[in-house]
């Protein structure tokens, strides 16, 4: 039984069943799909390091940032394609990720943290600052969606007469899908089973030849170039670029999600980004007291789940599948 | 095969090898022995590139490989085991060894392929020849000590190496599990043509296996060569076998 529910094609399922929430449900329900989507992505992409090579950094909002920051600019101010803009994120924000990551590698375990974060604060503080280009403190509003206009002129059924924050919101479906079927792979070859044994041990990882400082900054890169995309597409969404998207909290915000979700599973991160969100949603309506519910969340998840979500539902499951053996 | 001239290595005024030279020939099984603290391990770590020497030279197979760093050193064909048990523990017992084999032959950068079933045919055979194919699928941090012995063992085989370096591969196991080790090793160095160089606290297995023996004592050597010299050697019986009679 359980060996057939983990059968299912449920990463398929699940992204036709995101198709749907427009048919579905009201537009805030796209709205609220939308962002957790592109989250869930990002969160994702933290879990290369934290979960997969076992670098916990703080600072990954940079690279969301820059990713955005890039996406927009190029769209709005130079009249850059979608199609071009956005893949600039990722290679931009990774060409960025080299560069830190090149010295972050050298260090290990907090100072590494550290200086994450340190680079992270220095991001932020360009686009706090660097009023001609980021548009300073004030941001760079009114970021154009990307055209959907080409759509509408196929006159195919099921394709024609949606509104475009829900076109934006199917190409957001459609990249990140993409990201984590890519991300999914790398993690499933030989690079992330290196990847893993550094995260085990990387004494041991030396001496089967693995140059460590090399793979983690692979890594390093990857994680920052999918942050990149996240941040790409999170600028459109959210009609502007503002400095606080490279800003320590976002950093924290998406080291939670990865954590609550659980860092030990692929598809951890995405449900605890998706479930942060709802959550936030919630409990907003009805509390100005989110930060203290978030820490409390924070408390028991460390204490009581420290595998997160996904790892109690794996656990859940072993035991179930025992259960029925004995 | 290999030939270290030299080597010394202080940690602040404590001198922990000092001037160490030995030579291992092609196919050659030998020993380094000497009383705790001698520098057996730090002399592992000075060849092997853990730690790079103050002074001295690291030759492995015509090439000079003095400082470079483990992974350089690994892939040029020297493999090791450590004395506590280091591996990958949250992984299976089939990934800890299929991590090596990948690792080796170069596989590391494909980001692309399904890792599954690489290599599996190599790993699978390997775990049979230590005894552990039975436990493939288990979790490695779980397994019995001597089996994580075992295991790491593997691990070093897997890189395929040229020359072995065993730091006390049979440390903390019980007399029967040392017997079964060993002549696990010594069958496979004579199989695969190792080169082995071992360092081990059982003198019976050290007598009956190796070929050459290298005394250390106070990070120097005090005597070097066959068997039979070393057990006759008077400076030898003085300072370490005489201490555990």
């Amino acid at each position: 039984m359980t060996a057939r529910l983990a059968r299912l094609p449920w990463g398929l399922l699940v992204v036709v069943l995101a198709f749907c929430v427009p048919a579905v449900g009201s537009r805030f329900y796209t709205f609220l799909a939308n962002d957790i989507v592109i989250w869930a992505l990002f969160a994702t992409s933290l879990n290369l390091l934290v979960g997969v090579t076992g670098l916990v950094s703080f600072g990954h909002a940079a690279y969301f940032g820059i990713g955005a920051y890039t996406t927009g600019l190029l769209m709005k101010q130079l009249g850059v394609p979608f199609g071009l803009a956005f893949p600039a994120a990722g290679v931009l924000a990774g060409g960025v990720a080299l560069v830190f990551g090149f010295f972050c590698v050298r260090l290990t375990r907090i100072y590494f943290a550290m200086l994450t974060l340190a680079f992270a604060q220095i991001v932020w503080a360009i686009c706090f600052q660097w009023n001609e280009v980021t548009g300073g403190e004030q941001g760079m509003p009114e970021i154009p969606y990307p055209s959907f206009d080409w759509i509408a002129e196929l006159q195919m059924p099921l394709v024609g007469g949606w509104r475009t924050a829900e076109y934006f919101y199917f190409l957001t479906l459609i990249m990140v899908a993409l990201c984590l079927w890519v991300m999914r792979r790398i993690v499933g070859s030989p690079f992330g089973r290196m990847l893993a044994t550094i995260r085990e041990n990387a004494e041991r990882a030396e001496f089967i030849g693995v140059n460590v400082r090399r793979y983690e900054l692979a890594a390093f890169v990857l994680a920052g170039a999918f942050a990149g995309l996240a941040g790409g597409l999170f600028g459109i969404f959210n009609r502007g670029v503002f400095p606080d998207f490279a800003y320590w909290t976002k950093s924290a915000e998406v080291l939670i999600m990865t954590l609550l979700g659980g860092m030990g599973t692929f598809y951890g991160p995405a449900i605890g980004a998706m479930v942060l969100i709802l959550l936030n949603q919630q409990i907003v309506a009805h509390t100005q007291y989110w930060p203290f519910v978030l820490g409390t969340i924070l408390v028991i998840l460390l204490f009581v789940f420290p595998g997160g979500l996904a790892g109690a539902v794996q656990a859940a499951a072993r035991r179930v599948g025992r259960a029925r053996h004995a | 095969m290999l030939d270290v001239r030299d080597v010394r290595k202080s940690f602040g005024g404590f001198l922990a090898v000092g001037g160490v030279s030995l030579r291992v020939d092609r196919g050659q099984i030998a020993a380094i022995i000497g009383p705790n603290g001698a520098g057996k391990t730090t002399f592992f770590n000075l060849v092997t590139g853990h730690v790079r020497p103050d002074a001295g030279s690291v030759v492995l197979d015509g090439r000079d490989v003095t400082g470079l760093p483990p992974h350089d050193v690994c892939r040029l064909g020297m493999g090791r085991s450590f004395q506590r048990t280091n591996i990958f523990p949250r992984l299976t017992v089939y990934e800890n060894v299929q991590a090596a084999f990948l690792s080796h032959r170069g596989r590391g950068r494909d980001l692309w392929s399904r890792v599954a079933r690489l290599y599996r045919e190599d790993t699978l055979a390997l775990l049979d020849a230590l005894g552990l194919l039975e436990h493939a699928d288990e979790t490695s941090g779980f397994l019995s000590h001597g089996a994580q012995k075992q295991l790491e063992l593997g691990i070093a085989l897997a890189s395929e190496p040229a020359l072995l370096l065993l730091d006390e591969p049979t440390a903390g196991m019980s007399a029967t599990e040392t017997r079964e080790t060993i002549r696990l090793v010594e069958q496979i160095a004579r199989e695969r043509a190792l080169t082995l160089l071992f360092t081990e606290h059982d003198m019976e297995v050290v007598f009956s296996i190796a070929q050459r023996i290298t005394v250390l004592h106070q990070g120097r050597v005090i005597a070097e060569g066959t068997p039979a010299e070393v057990r006759a050697d008077a400076e030898v019986r003085r300072v370490y076998l005489g201490e555990r009679r």
